[in-house]
């Protein structure tokens, strides 16, 4: 079963993953995307901004998940992302994969993570303590993360 | 046509949306971008690098070649950055 949610509201990842549960299952992954409260040279963030495409971004997150099923034999497969205004070391998104064995929950879950920076339409926006807002450049180090499972 | 405009692309043009009634010549999406770039100077900043643009025709990312011909929407954004 896939749950792709797209949602300002924050998640509780202990009933994500207790979700993931089902009979089969014998690994269960999951990766959670924090606010990190300062960039580089930038000063302290006062919140990220995270805009989306309704519509089309839970279209794109559903496409990404069902690659993953198609890839490995996942009994459950669990993607959200909050959008809107998020303040350092709150919850950006989780990502969830379940299936009979480790390695395909922990594989499905690297690869849903390096995808959806690249294919889905979600954008972050730096709001400063000080100073001009900033889009965030797309970075080139996503783009080969999530070329990399091509060759698979 | 209805055309979308996300992150940095929206605040350059100053709309989130708008219904535009095109030129028959304006085929593609390379085409569009080129008419729209002619609009006002809001348009002409937003689409100034064509390397930081991406498009989708409904709801379907698409290249600059891609068709337009039949479509209901039309969104403009930078490069995506989720995750």
């Amino acid at each position: 079963m896939l749950r792709i949610l797209v949602q300002e509201n924050d998640f509780d990842a202990g009933t994500e993953l207790a979700g993931l549960q089902a009979e089969g299952v014998g690994g269960i992954a999951s990766f959670i995307g924090t606010v990190r409260a300062n960039a580089n040279d930038n000063p302290p963030l006062a919140a990220l901004y995270l805009e989306h495409y309704p519509g089309m971004t839970e279209r794109a997150l559903s496409k990404i998940a069902e690659q993953a099923a198609a890839k490995w034999p996942l009994k459950n497969c669990t993607i959200i992302h909050r959008v809107g205004r998020l303040l350092p070391g709150q919850n950006i998104v989780f990502v969830g994969a379940a299936s009979a064995h480790r390695q395909a929950a922990l594989s499905a879950t690297a690869f849903l993570i390096d995808w959806l920076k690249t294919s889905a339409p979600l954008w972050k926006r730096e709001d400063f303590t000080s100073g001009p807002s900033l889009w965030v450049p797309a970075r080139t180090a996503d783009d080969n993360a999530a070329e990399k499972w091509s060759n698979l | 046509m209805r055309i979308l405009y996300f992150a940095w692309l929206r605040e350059k043009i100053g709309t989130a949306e708008e219904t535009l009634d095109l030129p028959p010549q304006v085929q593609t999406v390379g085409a569009l971008v080129a008419w729209l770039k002619t609009r006002d100077a809001g348009h002409a900043a937003a689409f100034a690098d064509q390397k930081l643009i991406r498009c989708a025709v409904d709801l379907e990312f698409a290249t600059a070649e891609a068709s337009i011909l039949g479509a209901g929407e039309i969104a403009f954004f930078p490069p995506v950055t989720g995750g």
